[in-house]
């Protein structure tokens, strides 16, 4: 034996163990990541993988009997409800662990924990917009209802289930790139997901660049750069409805004037905020417009465009309900989809339900603050952030009357140090109980129903759509919104007097809604509800109208619909916007004064028909005109205004140029001359021609090229990523179908006897990138195409469709 | 004969002990495998690295096979290895090999030679 060399190889060896079974910054422990036993490989599911299965779990109160299908769409057979929501819980852990607990991190502000120090900011932001205090107080009230507790409680046992059967060699691949575990699953984390979803929807205002705009422009050239009426609207419940006397007296405060209009102060604040095109289209037709006789329901909401997605289809059937959709992995139930009776759907309410309030604090220990005339206490949440490969840090909170202070001197969104204290008052704070929204929805049998099961919905405020196999249809724009006094929370209100807070909310049956109208649809595109001038709220928020006004067109010139026509106006490509703008631009454009590459796009603009169609130049061409116009004529005044702003919208400075030759902002206010509409419409062209090149020489300037659609991992990896999609479409269009963004559950259920349902998603129902179910539907959704949805009856259980059988026993 | 029986039995119980342990088993089984059967140092090295090279080899391959290379592909972009999956499959087999090989030699100084 021969001890030295023995050591040394010994030690060797063990260091490379111990190397290579350890990360190294964002390296994964390569010896573990690697071994084909436990680590990735074993993610590489063989393309024939069975999922047969039987299982036994003490938890279930019966047996469940789950058929998956050709697209792996499991449908669920259970005799009783709680035994339908473990195995919910227990197959959307299944299929897609590790997004289910990335966004629940990502909601409560722990991706530092994962990704280490670069993700503090992103962490601190939602930990002090208070996400979790938020998700806390609404599980009480998710708890306190004995429908909401047991759903809940059955679904968290079925995703334990599922994490404490699981085995290394099983875990999602994501978790053994970044090398930690899954943790187990609670009712909490279900809560954070929802406020998630609140934050996405309900959490874009522009409070404090508004502020900033206002401040510097006065509040009269305000009005004229954001105002508040839109000329093409076509609101969801149409102009002309008369509606009744307010039940809640909004009173402005007598100091609005001078403490809130009139103040001139800016503010440092840097916000994130969730993507403004988050909106949707939905909208029903009743059977006198359809060739059935039978109402058709379609909806697709637009969210960010990711792997693995953030839908999951899947069937549910109970003896009491059987109910067929896309449900969101994080929550039991189905969310948008169609039971035996009825279908529904959803599309964003757009209002602004978070405002910011200037808080006065005694000193910097913000332990009082001024308010109504006397210092009051404030109280603290302290937030323990860990991060990777650091020590944690802890962010100290202060929360006042209104809600948590969540930029102060220490935090200002995007960097340290600011000047002020903003308390912010978001109406996701207040407990709700939104889950029972689609589990009663799930149960519902008729209008009466739909309307009860709506009621629990608060936050975020959703166009609810309904039809029902009896021939009803029916639309309301719902939730718990604050009465608001006009352009209450546009701007930061003072914080030390109680006549800003929200005085009350806006009585449920005010809420704009439509039940079976004349003209044979209801719809809605995240436009305004109502026609504002008369509605008696002030409703804030930022509401698109172009998509509302070509959806309402269209189906009023339709007749003898049928789900072919439905499919084919859900991937409409024509933007109506354009239609409205180009000839004004056209107009504007001397075309002697262009030179020869100038004429060549000129003229295809001219010859342009509109459609945002994936081999066109004419939409390149359009939109970044469009874009230079918006910097022609905003770029000048905005350059000098302090602090962050934001542009007037696409449809406002339209709307400035179709009825204002003289609006004052098309001048250019850095050159003496006064500049023109015409000016500003040439100068634009002609920068934008210089882009066009460079993208023609690159070979993207036709439309899909230019646009370049993507679906992107949730950790952004790209290799887990689809990139350079050819899709129609996009901002404006029906066919909402953005760079990273756009149409995330292309749904069309027409109600006859037996349910005639189609869908699709962007994505694949298994969330593992090893799998051949990863991405699957993605090419017929690039193509506009849809599955048959296929709402299962048990007899069927040897239906060719049906591909693998889990069993479950009690 | 005994090499190849070394190459064997490494490859075997690590594929086995593969069922139950972490992935360092490799380690353990090709030094108990090498403390086991008497080989010159050298060999002792090369039975243990090939026993694994051979096992991860083969069973990285096999996986791709029925997998389509759908996820090698992908992982080797990661890696970075050019999205390459032979690449991913030999490196998968070399770093396998080097740790049992250093293993197997390390234990081939236990004995009186």
């Amino acid at each position: 034996m021969k001890i030295i060399p023995f050591f040394i190889y010994l030690i060797i060896t063990v260091g490379l163990t111990f190397s290579l079974n350890r990360q190294w910054g964002s390296i994964p422990p390569i010896g573990k990541f690697i071994s084909p036993q436990q680590g990735f490989w074993q993610n590489a599911d063989a393309l024939d993988k069975d999922y047969d299965a039987d299982l036994k779990f003490p938890g279930l109160r019966d047996n469940v009997q789950v058929y998956i299908d050709e697209r792996l769409v499991p449908h669920v057979f259970a005799n009783n409800e709680s035994d339908a929501y473990f195995i919910q819980g227990y197959l959307h852990a299944k299929f897609r662990l590790w997004q289910m607990e990335f966004e629940v991190y990502a909601a409560s502000g722990r991706i530092s924990e994962l990704i280490g120090e670069k993700a503090l900011n992103f962490d601190r932001g939602k930990r002090r917009l208070g996400m979790v205090y938020a998700a806390e107080k609404s599980l009480k009230e998710m708890e306190a209802d004995s429908i909401t507790k047991y759903e809940c409680d059955a679904y968290t046992a079925g995703v334990n289930a599922y994490i404490d059967n699981l085995q290394e060699s099983e875990l999602p691949v994501e978790y053994k790139l970044l090398n930690y575990n899954p943790e187990h699953w609670t009712n909490l984390k279900t809560a954070l997901f929802l406020k998630y979803m609140s934050l996405d929807l309900a959490g874009s205002e522009n409070d404090f660049e508004y502020n900033n705009a206002k401040n510097h422009f006065g509040l009269s050239d305000f009005q004229k750069l954001y105002p508040y009426l839109q000329d093409s609207l076509d609101p969801i419940v149409p102009k002309g409805t008369v509606y009744p006397a307010p039940g809640i007296a909004v009173k402005i405060p007598p100091t609005a004037d001078s403490l809130y209009f009139a103040k001139t102060d800016s503010t440092d604040v840097f916000e994130s905020k969730p993507d403004k095109r988050n909106g949707s289209n939905n909208w029903a037709v009743s059977g006198k417009k359809t060739k059935s006789g039978r109402p058709i329901l379609c909806n697709d909401p637009h969210l960010g465009l990711n792997f693995p997605s953030l839908w999951f289809e899947m069937q549910i059937s109970t003896p009491q309900f059987s109910a067929y959709g896309a449900s969101f992995p994080c929550a039991p139930g189905i969310v948008i989809g169609f039971n035996d009776s009825c279908a529904f759907g959803f599309t964003n309410a757009e209002r602004d339900v978070r405002d910011y309030y200037e808080i006065q604090f005694k000193d910097e220990s913000m332990k009082e603050y001024w308010f109504n005339g006397e210092w009051k206490p404030s109280t603290f949440r302290y937030d323990t952030i860990k991060i990777k490969g650091k020590p944690d840090f802890i962010d100290t909170v202060a929360y006042t009357v209104f809600g948590p202070v969540m930029y102060d001197k220490k935090f200002t969104g995007d960097r340290t140090g600011g000047k002020k204290y903003y308390a912010v008052r978001w109406k996701a704070h207040d407990a709700s109980n939104e889950l029972k929204t689609f589990n009663r929805l799930d149960h519902a049998k008729n209008y009466d129903d739909y309307y009860d099961a709506i009621k629990n919905l608060h936050t975020p405020g959703q166009n609810c759509i309904f039809a029902c196999k009896n021939g009803d249809i029916a639309i309301w724009d719902q939730g718990e919104f604050p009465a608001k006094w006009k352009r209450q929370g546009d701007f930061i209100m003072p914080g030390n007097d109680s006549s800003y807070m929200w005085q009350g909310n806006i009585p449920q049956d005010e809420n704009p809604h439509m039940k079976n109208p004349e003209r044979g649809f209801v719809s809605s595109a995240n436009q305004f509800p109502v026609d504002p001038s008369v509605y008696p709220y002030y409703l804030g928020g930022y509401f698109p109208i172009y998509r509302g006004f070509i959806i309402n067109r269209r189906l009023s010139q339709m007749n003898n619909i049928t789900v072919d026509s439905m499919q084919t106006l859900q991937t409409e490509n024509y933007n109506v916007f354009a239609e409205m703008a180009t000839p004004l631009i056209i107009r504007n454009i001397t075309e002697s004064a262009l030179n020869r590459d100038e004429i060549e796009y000129f003229d295809t603009l001219k010859k342009w028909n509109y459609r945002n169609d994936i081999n066109l130049r004419g939409p390149t061409i359009f939109v970044l005109t469009w874009k230079e116009l918006e910097d022609a004529v905003w770029a000048d005044e905005f350059g000098k205004c302090p602090g962050p702003t934001v542009y007037p919208e696409s449809n406002d400075l339209l709307e400035a140029m179709l009825k204002d030759s003289a609006y004052k902002f098309f001048d250019n206010i850095n050159t003496p001359e006064i500049e023109t509409l015409h000016d500003d419409v040439m100068t634009a062209f002609k920068k934008a021609v210089v882009t066009l090149k460079k993208l023609e020489a690159d070979r993207k300037l036709q439309w899909a090229d230019y646009k370049d659609t993507k679906i992107s991992h949730l950790a952004k990896l790209a290799p887990f990523s689809r990139l350079h999609l050819s899709v129609g479409g996009g901002e404006n269009c029906i066919n909402a179908a953005g760079a990273d963004h756009g149409p995330s559950w292309r749904m069309i259920v027409e109600l006859t006897d037996v349910t005639n349902a189609y869908g699709i998603y962007p994505g694949g129902q298994s969330g593992n990138p090893g799998s051949v179910y990863y991405d699957n539907f993605v090419d017929k959704w690039t193509m506009g195409k849809y599955y048959q949805l296929w709402m299962m009856n048990k007899n069927e259980r040897d239906d060719g469709r049906v591909k693998y059988r889990m069993m479950f026993d009690k | 004969m005994k090499f190849i029986i070394a190459i064997l039995l490494t490859a075997f119980l690590s594929f086995v002990a593969g069922l139950y342990l972490p992935w360092w088993e490799i380690a353990v089984i090709s030094f108990l495998v090498s403390a086991a059967i008497p080989l010159p140092h050298r060999d002792s090295f090369i039975a243990g690295a090939l026993g694994i090279f051979f096992l991860w080899g083969i069973l990285a391959w096999w996986i791709d096979f029925k997998n389509n290379s759908i996820l090698s592909q992908k992982v080797a972009q990661i890696l970075p290895l050019g999205g390459s999956s032979y690449l991913l499959i030999l490196v998968t087999a070399l770093v396998g090999a080097l740790i049992a090989g250093f293993a197997a030699l390390a234990a081939s100084y236990l004995r009186k030679s």
